[in-house]
């Protein structure tokens, strides 16, 4: 198992490469002179000729390139024009927000995308079923901010239950963490919880026409039993490699979350980045982010082996 | 892939009525058996009437400002009320329906062209398939929405761009489809045959391949679109995306923003709009896909 761990993690090297090189080329596959879009309009030549030698982009690309690389394995991604401060130290301060966001979504939608998915593929063509799959489609198609602007407009400044927007750290208390956190996890995992129920309904109506399904009903043994034990557990490989893959979508609306509630975090840095054309910020935003998706999607792969004993690595 | 390789897909929904049924049976069928699709493309026809004949639908200029009829509630004269400017968010939100529309089709379309042309190409040459592929792989390692707001930081906001900003992030997810369709097709008999007969590489690709290939490919297709038309209002409201004189959905509601507790409505009918609008497509892309019978 070890081995394969290892095996899976150098595998990863080179697809985390790319998305080095990546994020570091689209400053120069743009059109324009990287320098001059990173100053800004208003800039003097003499600030863009700082930019450029401050960010090396008078060398020829193949060194940057190079450079870039050899600074990335260091762990060191360069350093904010804006604050001046370390990319990876303004990502530290901010990580935790995101996180908290993240992991919260992610418990609520698969805490009830799953049973909802569930109940839908067994309840097949009920009543349920439909609301469950009305409700998948509606919840993809939903803009994530107008959800959240909606979530606060009635639980925050209506019925005044929940903090409108900000973050407390965690530090400061559990309850004022968490409850700054609800309305933004739910806005937030609508999305993801729609694809999970829809993936699992799918995933269960195929599991559910197997022979063994229909003898354990047969047996006796009660519903609940047989949906969890012997169905989902079976079905359950599409759903966990959904989860995986959903996680992008998972970040990418977190960046608009964040925005709508205030929320401190990695998509609210890279948002203040954007607005002040920081590139290296929005390039090691991208490199963590995209690293850290590389690393779910890897645990996935070794989960696989854990809940299918057939597959082997 | 149960489609003909001479019909295309609107041939085959639109497909004419055998003589002896009688088309309104025939089209009674088809409603029943696929009430998604039809429920989707029923709004979506409205939706595209909107945009199109903007004008017609009782709509003022989107850009007239009146300022002393700021942040009205929705009336009788004013029938999504009006922000704070004065403008009249009903007319704003029917001419937005334009940029959506138009960044959907354009991105969804572009993206299929370019991915398509790559992943047969992959495909096929599997010299290009293993580095190829570790660089679709790491692109789609970044969320769509980072690397659009990335490449529109190195941009200047305009509808172009964002159509480009959203077109490179989709680009790896039609490659990988496409790929995967070439791969377990050329080893097919009819592949093999034809090359045994000696036909060239490239026309195996368009006459043998390609024709599998289009009903997923539509469906991705209006997936794509929906997700375009999501992305753009995220950007949008971001601050990064079409530029704010453009009356787009995620720029009415993100102006909207600072007025929630003021004026709701700002933000309520664009918003819904956009969900409507996205809904249908999805729907349209699910009965497409029941239709067409791509898993």
């Amino acid at each position: 198992m070890l081995q394969q761990i290892f095996r899976r993690l150098m595998a990863a090297i080179p697809v985390m490469g790319v998305v080095a090189i990546a994020v570091f080329a689209l400053l120069h596959v743009t059109p324009g002179d990287p320098a001059v879009i990173i100053a800004g309009d208003y800039a003097t030549p003499d600030e863009v000729a700082k930019i450029r030698s401050k960010l090396g982009l008078d060398r020829p690309f193949l060194v940057q390139v190079g450079i870039w690389l050899g600074q990335v394995v260091r762990g060191d991604l360069g350093t904010s024009i804006f604050s001046g401060l370390p990319v990876t130290t303004l990502i530290g301060q901010r990580a935790e927000a995101t996180t908290g966001l993240t992991v919260l979504a992610l418990l609520i939608s698969v805490a009830i995308g799953v049973p909802l998915g569930v109940v839908a593929a067994w309840k097949q063509r009920s009543w349920i079923d439909r609301v469950v799959m009305v409700f998948a489609v509606s919840g993809f198609s939903m803009p994530v901010f107008w959800l959240g602007f909606i979530l606060v407009y009635v639980f925050a400044l209506s019925l005044g239950w929940l903090p409108v927007q900000g973050y407390v750290p965690l530090r400061e208390g559990f309850w004022p963490f968490l409850s700054h956190l609800i309305l933004p996890a739910v806005t937030l995992s609508v999305v993801y919880m729609a694809l999970i129920a829809r993936m699992t309904r799918a995933s269960m109506l195929g599991v559910l026409h197997e022979d063994y399904i229909r003898t354990a009903f047969a047996t006796g043994l009660e519903p609940r039993g047989v949906l969890m034990r012997h169905a989902l557990k079976n079905a359950s490989l599409p759903v966990v490699t959904i989860i995986g893959i959903g996680f992008a979508l998972l970040i990418g609306g977190a960046v608009v979350t964040e925005t709508v509630f205030a929320l401190p975090g990695l998509g609210r840095l890279t948002v203040d980045a954007i607005v002040r054309r920081d590139y290296p910020v929005i390039q090691g935003v991208l490199l963590v982010v995209a690293g850290v998706y590389v690393l779910i999607n890897l645990v996935i792969d070794l989960l696989y082996a854990v809940l299918d004993p057939r597959i082997r690595y | 892939m149960a489609v003909p390789s001479s019909a295309s897909t609107a041939e085959l929904i639109l497909a004419p009525a055998p003589a002896e049924r009688g088309a309104l049976v025939q089209a009674r069928r088809f409603l029943v058996r696929n009430p998604t699709l039809v429920a989707g493309l029923m709004a979506l026809v409205v939706v595209v009437a909107g945009g199109v004949f903007a004008p017609v639908w009782w709509t003022g200029d989107p850009q007239a400002m009146r300022p002393v009829e700021r942040l009205r509630a929705p009336s009788a004269e004013w029938w999504f009320g009006s922000d704070q400017y004065g403008r009249d968010i009903y007319t704003r939100t029917i001419y937005g329906t334009r940029v959506s529309l138009v960044v959907g089709a354009a991105v969804s379309v572009t993206s299929l062209l370019i991915g398509t042309a790559l992943g047969l190409v992959i495909g096929f040459y599997r010299r290009l398939d293993a580095v190829m592929m570790r660089v679709m792989d790491g692109l789609m390692a970044i969320p769509a929405i980072l690397l659009a707001l990335a490449l529109m930081a190195l941009m200047r906001g305009s509808v172009r761009n964002v159509i480009v900003a959203l077109v490179i992030p989709e680009i790896p997810r039609v490659v990988r489809l496409v790929r995967a369709s070439v791969l377990s097709l050329r080893e097919a008999v009819m592949v093999e045959g034809a090359r045994a007969l000696g036909v060239g590489t490239p026309r195996i690709l368009v006459r043998y391949i390609l024709p599998a290939l289009v009903a997923p490919l539509i469906v991705h297709g209006t997936y794509i679109c929906a997700s375009a038309m999501l992305v753009e209002a995220y950007l949008s409201f971001l601050g990064a995306g079409t530029p704010p004189h453009i009356p787009s959905w995620g720029n009415i509601m993100a102006e909207g923003r600072a007025y929630l507790q003021l004026a709701f409505w700002i933000i309520l009918f664009p918003g819904l709009f956009l969900a409507a609008t996205v809904l249908a497509i999805n729907l349209v892309g699910d009965g497409l896909r029941d239709l067409l019978k791509v898993r």
